[in-house]
């Protein structure tokens, strides 16, 4: 008895999670706002950066890894900024707390649905990146690199956006509270794809991946555990 | 159904809510009213488990906040003057969006029935964002009721509706009040209160001052109540 609703609690905070996930892609299915301010946004930059840098190809090969973390932290913010704006102008942020489910499932939901839109970014922003700068980023281990630091950003992105959001000043307030504690993702990321771009031994590149896995798991433990305390009043 | 004993709640050092004490019994309609920054809002967020008190004890449908508030919140249907409806969905997305949140089995049944109690059954494959503001609050009443919920909190459901949406809303309150729920309503306008519940009571500064019943009190008799207790 006691295992059946236990099964059937966690059945429920797993419906929760995904409902959370299908409202913000069907939503952003029908409006575009979100991701088409992130791409753009993202294609921007690397076209700016394209244009200012005229590099020769060992120097290219060791700015690539600033360059595609730079474009992708700014088009994460904008889009973390978005997705929370979303659910606290009409109020859905009550809305979804007003559901009697362990509100991590709402944190695990919109960071998941985060994670989703940056990589779709990613996606398209590494074969044109490969394309503008003549540089093969198709490698299996910096993909690896790319999908556990846009983990990492989202989890604590997610948290603190949240948290942002109650202010006014929540575009600006966003960056100043992200950038800081999210850096040693970043480091790490930026450290470990450096590391497979210049070609590197795994020996070198294995303890900032180590860095990225721990951090991931620490800020998403943290996160977890704080929410509930970030979102009430 | 609602038990709130000495309920305190500060915004820094601003105290809102000074010992607060309420007794709402089970099918009663109590509406809340009292002047702006009374504390009318922050009392149903504390009791929606969208705030969390100071102080003071609060016990709805036999569970207790803060401790077992997922099973508080399974029992209450939460209507404020924001929608809560996301106008990038339609307005039976939105509804079945909720309903797995509240892990409800039967959705369809369920969406059906709440389109139909609040008229919106017709509409139901349109986006929110092009409703009227009477018709999404309709749309968040149908919300609130998905989950067949024993106690309504209202929170200022007026605000915005023209003459013709308000007396829609009027007949949607008076219909789901009348299926043997709690309700606790707050508001500004003491005449559409006063005609609707079964009790008032009014809050200011941060503690209930009077209680009334207004059934055979004059309009005139209320209002004057209403300015000594706010203004005296």
């Amino acid at each position: 008895m006691a295992e059946a609703a236990r099964r059937s609690r966690l059945g429920g905070y797993l419906r929760a999670i995904g409902a959370v996930i299908w409202k913000d892609l069907a939503a952003e299915l029908r409006s575009r706002e979100l991701l088409g301010a992130m791409l753009v946004f993202a294609l921007l930059v690397v076209l700016i950066f394209n244009f200012a840098l005229e590099l020769d190809v060992r120097t290219r090969a060791t700015v690539t890894s600033g360059v595609l973390w730079v474009t992708f932290t700014f088009a994460g913010t904008l889009g973390l900024n978005r997705s929370m704006a979303v659910e606290k102008d009409r109020g859905c942020l009550d809305g979804l707390l007003l559901a009697p489910v362990d509100r991590s499932a709402i944190f695990f939901g919109k960071a998941a649905a985060n994670l989703i839109f940056l990589l779709i970014v990613v996606a398209l922003v590494v074969p044109l990146y490969s394309l503008l700068y003549n540089t093969n980023l198709m490698v299996p281990g910096l993909l690896g690199v790319i999908v556990l630091g846009c983990l990492g950003y989202i989890v604590v992105g997610t948290l603190l956006a949240s948290m942002a959001v109650q202010a006014r000043t929540r575009d600006i307030l966003l960056p100043i509270l992200l950038f800081p504690v999210v850096l040693p993702v970043l480091v790490a990321a930026i450290k470990a794809t450096n590391g497979y771009l210049l070609g590197l031994e795994m020996a070198d590149i294995q303890p900032w991946l180590n860095l990225l896995i721990v951090y991931d798991v620490v800020f998403t433990a943290v996160s977890f555990m704080l929410f509930d305390f970030v979102v009430e009043e | 159904m609602i038990e709130v004993r000495k309920l305190v709640k500060t915004y820094g050092l601003k105290p809102v809510l000074r010992g607060l004490e309420l007794q709402v019994e089970p099918g009663e309609f109590l509406a809340l009213l009292g002047p702006n920054g009374a504390g009318k809002t922050t009392l149903l967020r504390i009791l929606a488990s969208l705030a969390r008190p100071n102080a003071g004890l609060v016990r709805i449908a036999g569970y207790s906040l803060p401790r077992e508030a997922a099973a508080v919140r399974g029992k209450l249907g939460v209507v404020s003057h924001l929608p809560l409806l996301y106008g990038d969905l339609t307005a039976e997305e939105n509804l079945r969006f909720y309903a797995r949140m509240y892990d409800l089995t039967d959705v369809e049944r369920r969406v059906t029935g709440a389109l139909d109690l609040v008229g919106l059954r017709a509409r139901r494959r349109d986006l929110v964002r092009e409703f009227s503001r009477g018709m999404q609050q309709r749309l968040a009443i149908g919300r609130a009721m998905l989950h067949d919920p024993e106690v309504l909190l209202f929170d200022e459901p007026y605000t915005g509706l023209d003459q013709d949406a308000a007396q829609m809303l009027d007949e949607l309150l008076r219909q789901v009040a009348g299926r043997g729920r709690t309700v606790l309503m707050t508001s500004h306008d003491l005449l559409r209160s006063a005609s609707l519940a079964t009790r008032l009571d009014i809050l200011s500064r941060g503690v209930i001052a009077r209680s009334l019943d207004p059934r055979g009190m004059a309009p005139g008799e209320l209002a004057a109540l209403y300015a000594q207790v706010t203004h005296g």
